[in-house]
């Protein structure tokens, strides 16, 4: 049990990411976002989730892809970490992957992407490789602590 | 601990009946001789001794149970109630406070002894005269007590006494013991003695004396008496003074600052538990402070009145009731049906309101629980600082948010101590001016439409604009031509500016200024403002407006482009219509001439980096907001009414982004972004 993994994958592109579950609270489907002016360009806005306010951080911008429009696939995943209720918008999630140890290696260096910051690992599932992202980077959580 | 669950009511309950208690300590105080006081201290010293037993709290059923014993000794005559029964009385609330405190800090009494304490109660119990206090002691004493051949005093100490003159020690006064011997000639001795206390008393403060008053006044001695006497003045001073008053033959005055040390081993133990008791008392605060940093076992509680509980819960029924002709009328496919639609709409319109009004209602506290404290404080620092003060308080029953509450104590206190220390003046240069000799202190709180209002004012020496002016062109805050072009109102408010208050230097100056700005920080915080009118030589006086409720304002909702935004409409002073064409430029500031002045025009599309965004020309919407006596004038695109908003914080990810106070949810379920307006000037 103890070297199983578990991660929420999602998709960018047609590239594959995988979101550690313990800090998952649950994927909705997309709604309208309200923008924030003053705020990080990656900080899509805030949505109203259930009466609570959850900005939201927009991974293309984050990992500096190309935008892209809300389609019926698009998806806001909301994430708990250390408390910051946050959500992550992605072109696509819908499963969950279980990743033996062993199938989890160190991230190769891919050129200067600023990718390489975000992902310190990469799991293999049947062949399909699911890039591991750092949300604590992701998110720049000691950064706007420090502010 | 299985009493943990009732950790929080006992709490709450103590702090009522400790609220209580203080208040009737201070109507005691002026008024010992009424026994329905000394019950209803009886009365709580009880209670709160009944629930520290079942929680299990000794050292606070101890006290209790001590101070229950003392009050009945008063009840039944056996004591005689006077100031320094009143002052031990503080001094047990003091410690009881404290104890409440520890429990809500960390669960536990703490460590403060209250030993000494118990001791002088039980002391004052038995009877309390000098003799039986003097052997209780020294059965304490034996051990160190090698001087007791030495005993110089004829005074003798009671266990106060000691204290004081420990204390007194240890600031910088003079202790003297002063021996007067009065000529054989002299016909009125009482008169003559008489003269000699109150001259005494005009300049020191005479602790005790060897007869007692009331037998010298009785003229119930020989020739000589002594007096045991702290002043500031020099032993010289002192003679001279005292050596003027006719048919006295001799003043003999030692000091005792030396002797009180061959004195203090007779005290030892008494001084050695004084500083035992200082030292711990030390020691529990870092200690407090330490566990506040790793757990706040107490959540934060409103105790409601059960009446508007009820009508919330009716209105939340009616709710349900209106929730289901909803549905009902979505069912009936007749054409009675959107008349019928609209009425119920209508209805439920009526009850959010209302429901809203009766969720507001129940965070409302009124503002007595910040304002009783107050008293005590104003006791105390008049008695610290010799000034005699009237603290005059009305509309202790204004309600405003828990929230508010809370926060409000410490602004409060600051600009109280400020009126005392600062603005009042002492007790000779208010009667060379002309007023009573005691200063007044004014609290009020009163509802003035959507928001509350409490104002601090004192009959004071006002404050100095011209002072404030100097420092403000010494410290380069300003140049002197930028001065000489404030208004008398916008000098006073430079004491607001941080910087300008925190220097020492200021606060000698202008004798005023400690802190202002952490004042108006916070209760800008609270999105309130605070102003101060002065009069040199009459008084100041702090008005501070502070919302209704944190949680629901009224706001003006508007667009810009295709973005919804609130503007609180406490910041609102009106809307208008300009033209571009009668905008101009003053040093890169667009402003306009309108209602007679110069209004500065904030393009807030701009500012906030709407999508879109595109400048306007031609007619446009101006939003006039102020702070303070400051206007400026937004540019929006449309308006779209008023409403009545739910403030929803942005959460810590975004916390500190400019301008924007928050944000609120929308009719349809979108988020709508607050303008602080207060951030645009």
């Amino acid at each position: 049990m103890e070297d199983i993994r578990e991660y929420v994958v999602f998709k960018i592109d047609n590239e594959y990411y995988g979101m550690d579950i313990k800090f998952v609270e649950n994927i909705e489907k997309a709604q309208s976002i309200t923008r924030v002016p003053f705020a990080e360009s990656y900080l899509e806005g805030v949505i109203n989730l259930r009466g609570n306010i959850i900005p939201v951080v927009n991974l293309r911008e984050r990992f500096m892809m190309e935008s892209k429009d809300i389609t019926k696939d698009t998806r806001i995943i909301i994430i708990n970490f250390n408390g910051y209720h946050i959500g992550l918008v992605v072109d696509a999630s819908s499963e969950v992957v279980q990743f033996d140890e062993g199938n989890i290696e160190k991230a190769p260096k891919i050129g200067d992407s600023v990718k390489n910051d975000f992902i310190k690992e990469v799991g293999k599932d049947n062949g399909r490789i699911v890039m591991l992202i750092d949300i604590k980077k992701v998110l720049n959580i000691v950064e706007s602590e420090s502010k | 601990m299985d009493m943990n669950q009732y950790l929080e009511i006992f709490i709450d309950e103590s702090k009522e009946h400790l609220q209580e208690m203080n208040q009737i300590l201070l109507e005691l105080e002026n008024k010992p001789d009424n026994l329905k006081l000394l019950d209803a201290i009886f009365r709580i010293a009880h209670t709160i001794k009944g629930m520290a037993g079942t929680m299990g709290y000794s050292k606070i059923t101890n006290l209790t149970h001590k101070m229950e014993s003392l009050m009945h000794e008063v009840r039944t005559g056996n004591v005689k109630i006077n100031e320094k029964i009143v002052d031990i009385l503080f001094e047990c609330f003091d410690a009881l406070e404290e104890y409440v405190e520890n429990l809500i800090a960390n669960g536990e009494e703490g460590a403060l002894d209250t030993e000494a304490l118990v001791n002088k109660l039980a002391f004052l119990i038995s009877g309390g005269d000098i003799e039986s206090e003097k052997s209780a002691s020294k059965s304490n004493v034996e051990k160190e007590d090698k001087n007791n051949g030495e005993h110089k005093f004829s005074i003798e100490f009671d266990e106060i006494t000691k204290n004081v003159i420990n204390k007194a020690i240890e600031s910088d006064v003079n202790i003297f013991k002063i021996d007067v011997i009065l000529d054989e000639n002299c016909m009125l001795k009482a008169a003559r003695s008489f003269i000699v206390f109150n001259k005494l008393e005009n300049l020191g403060e005479v602790i005790s004396s060897k007869p007692d008053v009331e037998l010298i006044e009785d003229e119930k001695f020989d020739l000589n008496f002594e007096i045991l006497y702290f002043t500031k003045l020099d032993q010289l001073t002192l003679h001279n003074e005292l050596i003027n008053i006719s048919e006295i033959r001799e003043v003999v005055i030692e000091e005792i600052e030396e002797k009180i040390k061959v004195k203090e081993l007779d005290n030892a133990s008494d001084i050695v538990k004084t500083t035992d008791k200082k030292i711990e008392k030390n020691s529990n605060k870092s200690e407090k402070k330490d566990n506040k940093k790793q757990v706040k076992k107490v959540s934060k509680t409103v105790r409601v009145d059960i009446e508007r509980l009820d009508n919330l819960m009716n209105l939340v029924s009616e709710l349900i009731i209106i929730k289901t002709r909803l549905e009902d009328g979505g069912n009936q496919h007749n054409e009675s049906r959107t008349s019928e639609m609209h009425e119920t709409i209508e209805y439920l319109e009526r009850i959010t309101t209302s429901l809203h009004d009766a969720v507001m209602k129940v965070r409302m506290v009124p503002v007595e629980r910040t304002f009783n404290r107050f008293p005590r404080m104003v006791r105390d620092l008049s008695k610290d600082l010799g000034k005699g003060i009237n603290l005059v308080m009305s509309g202790e029953d204004t309600e405003v948010d828990r929230t508010v509450i809370d926060e409000i104590g410490d602004p409060l206190i600051h600009l109280i101590r400020n009126s005392i220390d600062h603005g009042i003046e002492d007790k000779a240069t208010r009667i060379a001016k002309g007023k009573d000799e005691n200063g007044t202190v004014a609290l009020r709180a009163y509802p003035d439409g959507n928001t509350v209002v409490i104002e601090v004012e004192d009959d004071g020496n006002g404050i100095d604009s011209e002072a404030i002016k100097n420092i403000a062109i010494e410290r380069e805050f300003l140049t002197e031509s930028e001065v000489s072009q404030l208004s008398e109102k916008e000098v006073i408010n430079l004491l607001f500016n941080a910087g300008f208050s925190t220097a020492k230097e200021v606060t000698d100056l202008s004798g005023r200024g400690v802190g202002l700005d952490v004042v108006k920080s916070k209760i800008e915080s609270l999105n309130g403002t605070v102003e101060v009118d002065t009069v040199l030589g009459k008084g100041s006086k702090f008005i501070i407006r502070l919302p209704l409720t944190l949680a629901i304002i009224q706001a003006l909702m508007i667009t810009l482009k295709e973005e919804i935004y609130a503007i609180p409409l406490n910041n609102i002073k009106e809307i208008s219509t300009i033209n571009s064409e009668g905008i101009s430029m003053i040093q890169d500031q667009e402003v306009v001439l309108y209602r007679g002045k110069t209004l500065p025009l904030i393009r807030l599309g701009s500012i906030l980096n709407t999508t879109n965004y595109e400048k306007n020309i031609g007619d446009m919407l101006v939003v006039v907001i102020k702070k303070g006596d400051e206007e400026a004038g937004i540019i929006v695109d449309e308006l779209i009414g008023q409403q009545e908003i739910v403030i929803k914080s942005l959460g810590r990810y975004l916390k500190g982004i400019n301008i924007i106070a928050g944000a609120t949810i929308l009719g349809n379920g979108g988020v709508a972004l607050i303008v602080d307006s207060n951030q645009l000037f």
